[in-house]
């Protein structure tokens, strides 16, 4: 066991990745010598030269349009996209390039692109540096997407995300990269499989399901209910596409209330995704109907008022109470 | 009919081969020409070389490739105009730039193309009846691109010639690894069609900025064949395209499009430019699209018949077949032979047409994900449950109307 920030851990598991598997390089804007901005890839090119770990140049749809040449090549590129808010120029490789190659091939074609983005607020960044824009992918068939919430997460599930034969989008979240964590970077354990969510604290009477950066929210939104006398269930999705709705079932099943919270807008997101998925599969079992929590829908508003839009403890324990009271 | 093809003046900074025909930025450009629509041959100081290397056979070659795949258009208009085909794409007027290009590739060079590229496939031995799986909606693809280093039709413009920068820059990756091991595998590059339509894609410049700083092997290969359905080239630039590639620092030249002897020359002097690691070229194919974008279309409401009918003056196919004659080197019983070998192709197209199995649904399940994915294994056993509703109700002829 080693103790890591989420960022060291994704640099680890990016320098495993490039050791073990010698198709594997990196792409994007400033990950060479600088290190990325978030330095993420620090000390990579020194260690794999250029050819491994390649600065490219400033273009999105470029980045993602070559990683799917390379792939069909024979390798797996691994692309940065330098924030969320600029993953749009590539929106079009993305969905109809990428997301479709293996399909329209039928199936004689493997792009494994994975492509890192940083995303979500609560960093006091400038507009377009603080977005959460998964359920635009999400909605596209073909991709994967996973976001890890803690250090042993983000070190086996990058690597996973590389050795998966599907194009994978890994959601970085931000203002977590500082959050240290215990690392074994001997085995991954229960981090075996990218795409299970993980039941991270117990509880018989609602059941919140967090992903990335929310996941420390939806744990300290637990402790505070349960000063209350409320026994919460914690989930961490982990995989946005798809989603382990197996797990998410069998909580509610149990705790009969359910609570969704993400940063992006509810309007269209996941949370609703996984509201009518609960009603269709547990609806029995249901205390009081899904409540979401989440961004307003609007464009990620200015720094200095970020703090009211983003889902903290105190949204998610209002929630709880409106869920409690049906 | 010489050519005018003047060496490049070269340019601060980079440098640039003196026969790599880099030209100059103005409103005209010089057009490398060696077959005139007269069907004699010129010289060209740089590209002559390369026309020397075709022997009879090979020329005899490259017109019973255009005419193949000119009665194949044909026949796959008249499948389209039957309800075979849901849409096609003719290509009629570009056989010359498509064939002679085609033919200059090497079995280890990868070819990305639009969706108009049916001269090429021909040349890369793609089964032409798979290629109309597509249009007649059975597949979105159809052939193995790894059996024939010729990729997927992409429909969305230019995307692909990002992926072609992409596949170059791996070729350039296994080269090196190679090289280090010793190993002399043979040389590969890559070639990007698209249109003068899509030079106004963002991906076509993203692209040639990625090969650029890359060096990556690949030949940017643009056919102008002067309409994007509706849009003249005006529309899409004020400068030659080839000239373009100046501002990217590789070499740009401009070919006649339909001269199939000038085509594969100045085709094959890119492709070795591109594998011996000295990086990009643009070839800017001018040529004509004679007949609509697709059966969709209609061009009589944008543009003059004279206009036509200038360009099929200068038919790519009519050309050759007087220099093969005055030379000759084809007699009438080629010519025949010919003829009866695109008919032969016709009704294999026609035929095959009729008989390619309709998919169901389950391939598309299939082939979502590479890897087990639960919510389309719940969503295809839905389907499936669904479907079996339904047995007893067509045996019984059950109608759903």
């Amino acid at each position: 066991m080693t103790t890591m920030t989420i960022a060291k851990a994704i640099n680890e598991g990016l320098r495993a990745t490039l050791k073990n598997h010698p198709k594997s390089l990196l792409m994007g804007e400033d990950i060479g010598p600088l290190g990325g901005v978030y330095r993420v890839t620090d000390g990579l090119i020194a260690e794999f030269g250029a050819d491994r770990v390649v600065d490219t140049p400033l273009a999105e749809s470029g980045i993602i349009g070559t990683a799917i040449g390379l792939a069909l090549r024979g390798y797996s590129p691994v692309c940065e996209i330098q924030f969320d808010g600029f993953v749009f120029p590539g929106f079009n490789q993305i969905t109809t390039q990428l997301a479709k190659m293996h399909s329209r091939s039928l199936g004689k074609l493997m792009v494994p692109v994975v492509i890192r983005i940083p995303y979500g607020g609560g960093i006091g960044s400038i507009e377009h540096h603080s977005e959460s824009p998964e359920a635009l992918f999400a909605h596209t068939a073909g991709l994967r997407i996973i976001t890890p919430s803690n250090a042993h997460d983000a070190y086996w599930m990058i690597q996973q995300a590389v050795q998966c034969q599907d194009p994978v989008i890994f959601f970085e979240p931000k203002r977590r990269y500082w959050l240290k964590g215990e690392v074994d970077t001997e085995k991954p354990g229960p981090a075996e499989d990218p795409f299970k969510a993980h039941v991270l604290r117990d509880g018989t009477d609602a059941t919140v399901v967090a992903y990335g950066p929310l996941v420390p929210v939806a744990l300290a939104a637990a402790h505070a209910a349960a000063e209350d006398g409320h026994s919460v269930e914690v989930i961490d999705l982990r995989s946005i596409s798809p989603i382990d709705f197996d797990a998410v079932t069998d909580s509610v099943k149990k705790t009969g209330r359910l609570i969704v919270a993400h940063e992006a807008p509810t309007f269209g997101g996941i949370g609703g995704e996984i509201a009518a998925r609960i009603s269709e599969r547990a609806f029995l079992h249901l205390e009081a109907p899904v409540i979401r929590v989440g961004g307003f829908h609007m464009p990620y508003p200015v720094a200095k008022v970020e703090e009211d839009y983003l889902p903290d403890i105190d949204k998610i324990l209002e929630a709880l109470d409106r869920s409690l009271a049906y | 009919m010489g050519s005018t093809h003047l060496p490049s003046p070269g340019f601060e900074g980079i440098e640039v081969d003196r026969s790599a025909g880099a030209f100059s930025g103005g409103q005209e450009t010089e057009m490398v020409q060696l077959l005139g629509p007269d069907g004699r041959l010129g010289s060209d100081p740089v590209f002559s070389d390369y026309a020397k290397r075709i022997d009879p056979e090979q020329l005899r070659g490259f017109y019973a490739d255009m005419a193949k795949i000119r009665r194949f258009d044909q026949e796959a208009t008249a499948l389209q105009r039957q309800g075979e085909l849901a849409l096609w794409v003719p290509l009629t007027g570009q056989e010359a730039a498509q064939i002679g290009s085609g033919r200059a590739s090497h079995p280890q060079d990868y070819i990305f193309p639009t969706y108009r590229e049916h001269g090429v496939a021909l040349t890369r031995n793609v089964d032409l009846a798979e290629l109309l799986k597509q249009f007649r909606g059975i597949s979105n693809g159809g052939w193995d691109p790894r059996q024939t280093n010729f990729h997927l039709y992409t429909l969305v413009l230019a995307a692909q010639t990002l992926h072609a920068v992409g596949y170059a820059m791996g070729i350039q990756r296994d080269q090196k690894a190679a090289e280090a091991a010793g190993s002399s595998d043979a040389k590969a590059a890559v070639v990007a069609y698209f249109g003068d339509g899509a030079s106004s894609e963002g991906d076509v410049h993203e692209s040639m900025v990625f090969a650029s700083s890359f060096n990556a092997p690949v030949v940017f290969f643009c056919q102008n064949n002067h309409w994007a359905i509706s849009v003249p080239t005006s529309v899409q630039t004020r400068i030659p395209l080839a000239n373009r590639a100046k501002g990217y620092g590789f070499p740009g030249i401009r070919v006649d499009g339909n001269d199939v002897i000038a085509v594969h020359a100045v085709t094959e002097w890119a492709l070795e430019h591109a594998r011996e690691g000295k990086g990009p070229v643009l070839i800017e194919a001018y040529t004509y699209r004679v007949g609509a974008h697709t059966t969709a279309d209609d061009p009589t409401k944008y543009r003059e018949s004279a206009e036509e009918a200038e360009w099929r003056a200068k038919d790519p196919l009519q050309r050759l077949e007087a220099y093969l004659r005055a030379e000759g080197l084809a007699d009438d019983a080629f010519f025949a032979q010919v003829k009866a070998d695109g008919d032969e192709l016709a009704a294999y197209v026609r035929r095959t047409t009729h008989e390619l199995e309709v998919p169901d649904i389950q391939s598309a399940f299939a082939n979502v994900y590479a890897e087990a994915h639960p919510l389309v294994a719940e969503e295809q056993a839905w389907f499936e449950e669904y479907s079996a509703g339904f047995v007893g109700e067509e045996a019984e002829g059950g109608d759903n109307n």
